[in-house]
């Protein structure tokens, strides 16, 4: 009882934990690419759980620091990633991962 | 605030995030995903203000819920017929996905849980913390700082680049 009632570094690393279970089994089972990038997303904001909690509890601005840097990338990971996935679509008509197994037209 | 609160807040928050995160993944309809990927982002926002980072918790919102969430929706309004009903997707590799699931989070668990305990430092982070970040974007971070803008230009335009509507490839078919 005394672990659930007191807030520690182990229950964001639990949630964090999760999160990118969560994430890799996206990135892993399914076969819609834009379904994959959420999947990415997740895991991202699972790495951002575990440096602010780090943060929190080290006291250095380290991990906040670099939790606004994932942030940015994501940002323009997200932006690249839907760019490649539209042309994709244009080509294959399809943004089925598994579909999509040549490199030309 | 007292003590029961706080715990039955952060509890909340954490089952939203976790919940919303699992059906974002085990949901078979691509639209249901990324609304729920919405709560999973405002929820992992709550959880950073409890971890005292105000300012990344109202970044996450601007940026992932007001840019990343909107531009996968588009994803997927563009590459999807919403009319039709094979707006589902199917998935593959089940059972190793499964296994990959149990075996990483089983594994994170046990270790988090068994191997000693961590020791928090004397000075935690309190309050805000968006002046502290401010001083040190400009003089330790300075130079990531520049990186990520250098970065962030590069693949803007890059992805303007790819995605652009094209006339001579229309015109050809």
């Amino acid at each position: 009882m005394e672990l659930l009632t007191n807030i520690g570094l182990n229950h964001y690393l639990t949630i964090s934990a999760l999160l990118f279970g969560f994430g890799l089994f996206a990135v892993m089972t399914r076969k819609n690419a834009i379904v994959i990038l959420m999947g990415v997303e997740l895991i991202l904001n699972a790495a951002n759980i575990n440096f602010l909690a780090f943060s929190k509890f080290n006291g250095g601005m380290e991990g906040v620091m670099f939790s606004l840097f994932v942030i940015v990338l994501a940002a323009a990971e997200a932006a690249v990633g839907l760019a490649i996935v539209i042309n994709i679509y244009k080509i294959f008509r399809s943004v089925d991962v598994s579909a999509i197994d040549t490199m030309k037209e | 605030m007292n003590n029961a609160t706080f715990v039955t807040i952060f509890y909340i928050f954490a089952a939203i995030t976790v919940f919303s995160a699992a059906f974002v993944v085990f949901s078979k309809n691509v639209i249901y995903s990324a609304f729920a990927l919405l709560f999973t982002f405002f929820g992992a926002a709550a959880l950073y203000v409890f971890l005292s980072a105000d300012f990344i918790a109202v970044t996450q919102i601007v940026v992932y819920v007001g840019g990343i969430l909107v531009l996968l929706l588009f994803g997927v309004m563009f590459t999807n017929s919403i009319m039709q009903a094979d707006l589902k997707t199917d998935v593959l590799h089940v059972v190793p996905g499964t296994l990959l699931l149990v075996v990483t989070v089983g594994g994170l668990l046990f270790t988090f849980y068994t191997t000693g305990t961590w020791k928090p430092s004397e000075v935690q982070l309190q309050g805000s913390v968006v002046e502290r970040i401010g001083i040190e974007t400009m003089s330790r971070f300075v130079l990531p700082f520049e990186m990520a803008s250098i970065l962030l230009l590069a693949a803007l335009i890059g992805a303007a680049f790819l995605a652009r509507y094209d006339n001579v490839h229309n015109n050809e078919h």
